[in-house]
């Protein structure tokens, strides 16, 4: 198993295009006529979203990012999950990546229980066989009962969750991104999510989850990020970081 | 903001949706399955109402031209099968990257990946309109004839054509969103330049040199549309065709390679 993560002097610049920019027309009349029609204003403002990054995660560590909001979170999820390429400096990302940012993506409200967790694997990039041979026991697991074969559009809310929540969790990457930790359902399911999601976690290599719980970070990471305007403003572990920053 | 540097982040990008091209084939299978859920005919209404738009058209058409249904009827139904498939892909191309933004926000799934399931997704809906042909056939009497097999080296072309053109003008189009009207009014204008609704011989010799042969759409339609009406295309068919497929690709390539790193912070 491996898993490690390097960023060198990462700077992340994300343009932010009003309509001006947007347009070819508007672009190609500036061009032509030498700026003097169409665009009337640079039509792009650029926002420095990581500044100057240095970092490096390695194996079995458990990193929680903390930081306002803003600061940049995010966009560092987003570029260790090679989302977002950095405009400039280096990155090396050794590992499969599996995210757990918003675990309803790609689900299709007019397909059925099953069909969801077959098309949810695909993405995620579950191999077919793993949800063939794991199908019972994740249907057991939602406890969704006949529900399983109709449309999620007819799901509550809840129900949604659970069926969203145990096909993410079915990933085994080395290296597993959150946003916040994932709670889903009543008592008596949570208590079971949270299992799995432990589980989930002591098969993966490093953990990397923002959040702004402090009883989270405590509970499961061995250091903290505290990013501010885009910058790193301190890094360590989280007794030494985290009355700092939930204080400050 | 445009970094220049060489690399090759694009054909990477191809080369990983290719090796696993199961999943762009499986969600678009799914998107079929989708049109299906919401009404029995699925994708067949498309084909109804391209069965009405080919009998009404070649009714009157028909007449104005004064051509006989045995030769104008299976030229326009091919015509317009194949022209629905082109300008539908097309068409989506401009907003492939921008409606699956959640997905490459979120998931390094090779970008690429998107482009093969539009395609494969109105592939498939070209399949469901192309039982209309052997129907009109029947209706005519017309047979079909061994050169039909070139309709195999011709969709080849095609859907190599059709990867490469939705790759640029999605990149383009994240860049760019007023192209996507642009784009429209384009394949409008090719709609009537290109011998679909009407046939080749009714233009003078003179006009169809230059009217026909420098319409790349003409020679896309002409090796799809011969096969299936019995007659092999030509040669400059072939050729432009292929030239076309390949500075396509390289220009998609060098696009593609500078720009892959960029469409995430377009959308």
């Amino acid at each position: 198993m491996m898993g490690k993560i390097i960023l060198k002097k990462v700077c992340v610049d994300i343009p932010v295009y009003n309509s001006q920019g947007r347009s070819l027309k508007k672009t190609m009349m500036g061009i032509a006529t030498g700026g003097r029609i169409g665009l009337t204003e640079a039509g792009k403002t650029v926002i420095r979203s990581l500044d100057n990054i240095d970092l490096q995660i390695a194996p079995l560590e458990r990193v929680g990012i903390i930081g306002h909001n803003g600061s940049g979170k995010s966009t560092l999820l987003r570029v260790l999950g090679k989302v977002y390429a950095p405009s400039s400096g280096e990155i090396k990302i050794d590992g499969k990546i599996g995210s757990l940012i918003d675990i309803s993506l790609g689900i299709d409200g007019e397909a059925t229980g099953i069909e969801n967790i077959y098309l949810r694997a695909a993405l995620l990039g579950v191999p077919k066989k793993q949800v063939d041979r794991d199908l019972q026991s994740l249907i057991e697991f939602t406890e969704l009962g006949d529900f399983i074969n109709m449309p999620v559009r007819t799901y509550s809310t809840g129900m949604h969750l659970r069926l969203a929540f145990a096909v993410s969790t079915m990933i085994s990457p080395e290296i597993l991104l959150m946003d916040e930790w994932l709670s889903v359902g009543d008592n008596n399911f949570q208590a079971r999510a949270e299992e799995r999601l432990n589980k989930l976690i002591q098969r993966t290599n490093i953990l990397v989850i923002a959040s702004h719980s402090r009883a989270l970070i405590e509970r499961c990471c061995t250091r903290v990020i505290w990013l501010e305007h885009g910058k790193i403003k301190m890094d360590g572990v989280p007794s030494e970081i985290c009355p700092l920053y939930f204080n400050y | 903001m445009i970094k220049l540097n060489a690399n090759r982040e694009g054909k990477i990008d191809i080369l990983a949706a290719i090796k696993n091209i199961y999943l762009p084939l499986y969600l678009a299978k799914s998107d079929i399955r989708q049109r299906y859920r919401r009404s029995t005919l699925g994708p067949f209404w498309i084909t109804i109402s391209t069965g009405v738009m080919i009998a009404c058209l070649g009714s009157i058409f028909g007449t104005i031209f004064k051509t006989p249904l045995y030769d104008f009827l299976p030229f326009l139904s091919a015509g317009l099968i194949l022209w629905g498939f082109i300008s539908s892909t097309l068409t989506e191309a401009t907003t492939v990257f921008s409606s699956s933004e959640p997905i490459i926000k979120q998931l390094p799934i090779p970008l690429f990946t998107h482009v093969i399931r539009m395609v494969a997704r109105n592939f498939y809906i070209f399949l469901h309109n192309l039982i209309i042909f052997p129907i009109v056939l029947i209706c005519v009497q017309r047979p079909l004839t061994w050169e039909s097999l070139y309709l195999i080296p011709g969709l080849a072309i095609l859907l190599l054509n059709l990867l490469w053109a939705s790759l640029s003008i999605g990149i383009i189009c994240s860049r760019y969103r007023d192209l996507t009207q642009i784009m429209t009014s384009i394949l409008q204008i090719f709609f009537y330049v290109t011998p679909i609704i009407w046939m080749p011989s009714a233009l003078p010799a003179r006009a169809s040199l230059m009217v026909l042969d420098p319409n790349p759409f003409y020679h896309f339609m002409q090796i799809l549309r011969c096969p299936l009406l019995g007659e092999s295309p030509t040669s400059l068919n072939w050729g432009i065709t292929l030239l076309i497929t390949i500075v396509g690709w390289v220009f998609a390539g060098i696009l593609f390679d500078k720009y892959r790193s960029r469409i995430a912070y377009w959308l």
